[in-house]
């Protein structure tokens, strides 16, 4: 039986991981490698990471991080941050990552999903939507830029657009609830899962595991992705790599709501 | 010595570090030497199958890798792209595959319009042994893989399957 997916998102910022609230500067966390290999001991789904200093700087994927990365994880990992074109795509996958995020560049150039597609297969392309709902309006649109720049583009046409070019996987990054902890904008992912065939996986917000659970009953087969939830615990947010154990997972995908 | 496939693609490491805490000898295969003295052979990959193709044509040991395979009968285990470059081509390319395993991989295609699984088929999932083999002792109990596709691979003989995952 195809299970829900559970998956800790790290920030990466000079090299260092951090977490941010509402995409504003955040807290150092600690080195991505040492929580890898926690998040190995405790079996994690996936992973993904994100390079977050890269797309601002305008720097190339860090390709010695990421063999590093790759070479620790156990699980599947999706590495993420300042991609814009095809070839770095093709060499991070030969890194042995398994999948490739795209988010500023796949709203500036969205044939650059299917070109990237075209050679490592729709599987590995992941694009990372950055949402937020501009003042004064309804609709949500897609950010650039770390949630700087206002694409004028509204998320579910968005992507109906980039499934069809080839994207494997959605990740919606909700800005507004990013590191705050108060649970997921549920009508903002059932717009997008309505939208697509994708996986579709949701960011942004989670702050207990009753979070993912009311996710997953919600929509049964989603993917729930989660920063804070699993790098801090307690109230003053301690720094604390932490993930629930198999038992716990099963019992999230069944809990009735 | 099981040696692992080096063509640029797949998670070379991982395999490394997951034999080095079983302590069982293995060891990355990237020259003829390297494939010549290996007793097992894994095909590991993640890739568009036209993509993984010329990988390996062009990685220089196919001649190494097909003598082992073909003539030493070298058992190989083909993973993620690496089974399907196996079979005799793909849907989701053009260029012939190896041939080893007599069959095509094929897109997967929702049998109706009530089957919503989201595709590319993605995540953790029970796998089937439809056969008692070797390859799964010790997966008894619910073993689960990561799947990560949207082809799969259909052999000419149906006796060819060792395990079935059905895509929900």
């Amino acid at each position: 039986m195809l299970r829900p997916r559970l998956i800790p998102c790290l920030l990466v910022k000079d090299g260092g991981l951090v977490k941010t609230v509402q995409f504003k500067p955040g807290k150092y966390i600690g080195d991505p490698l040492n929580a890898v290999r926690i998040f190995n001991e405790k079996r994690v789904d996936e992973l993904i990471v994100l390079d977050i200093s890269a797309t601002t700087s305008k720097r190339a994927p860090d390709y010695n991080l990421i063999s590093s990365l790759a070479a620790q994880c156990r699980m599947p990992l999706c590495y993420g941050g300042g991609v814009t074109n095809e070839s770095q795509v093709e060499r991070i996958i030969s890194s042995g990552v398994e999948k490739v995020a795209l988010s500023s560049a796949a709203i500036s150039d969205p044939e650059l999903v299917a070109r990237a597609a075209s050679k490592v297969g729709n599987q590995s392309i992941v694009v990372v939507l950055d949402v937020k709902k501009r003042r004064f309006s309804d609709k949500y649109e897609l950010f650039t830029h770390r949630g700087t720049k206002a694409s004028g583009k509204e998320v579910t046409a968005f992507s109906r657009k980039i499934e069809a070019l080839g994207a494997g996987e959605i990740v919606v990054n909700d800005i507004a609830h990013d590191g705050v902890m108060m649970g997921y904008d549920l009508e903002l992912i059932s717009d997008i899962k309505q939208a697509v065939r994708c996986p579709v996986t949701a960011l942004g917000g989670a702050g207990t595991l009753e979070d993912v659970a009311g996710l997953y009953a919600r929509f049964g087969i989603i993917g729930a992705a989660a920063g804070s939830l699993f790098v801090f615990k307690g109230k003053y947010r301690a720094v604390l790599i932490n993930y629930p154990d198999e038992a716990q997972k099963n019992a999230l995908a069944a809990s009735p709501q | 010595m099981i040696g692992i496939i080096n063509c640029q693609m797949g998670n070379i490491a991982a395999f490394l570090n997951i034999y080095k805490r079983l302590n069982i000898p293995a060891q990355v295969a990237s020259t003829k030497a390297d494939i010549d003295r290996a007793e097992k052979l894994i095909l590991p990959g993640v890739g568009a199958f036209d993509w993984a193709m010329e990988r390996i044509n062009g990685s220089g040991l196919r001649p190494a890798i097909e003598e082992a395979v073909g003539n030493r009968k070298t058992p190989v285990l083909g993973v993620c792209i690496g089974m399907h470059m196996l079979a005799h081509g793909s849907d989701e390319g053009r260029s012939d595959g190896l041939g080893w395993i007599d069959g095509m991989v094929k897109r997967i295609i929702p049998d109706s319009n009530e089957n919503q699984t989201p595709l590319p088929h993605m995540g953790w999932n029970d796998a089937t042994p439809s056969v008692n083999h070797n390859l799964f002792k010790g997966l008894e109990q619910a073993a689960r893989f990561y799947f990560l596709h949207s082809y799969y691979f259909a052999p000419d003989d149906d006796a060819t399957t060792l395990d079935n995952n059905l895509w929900p």
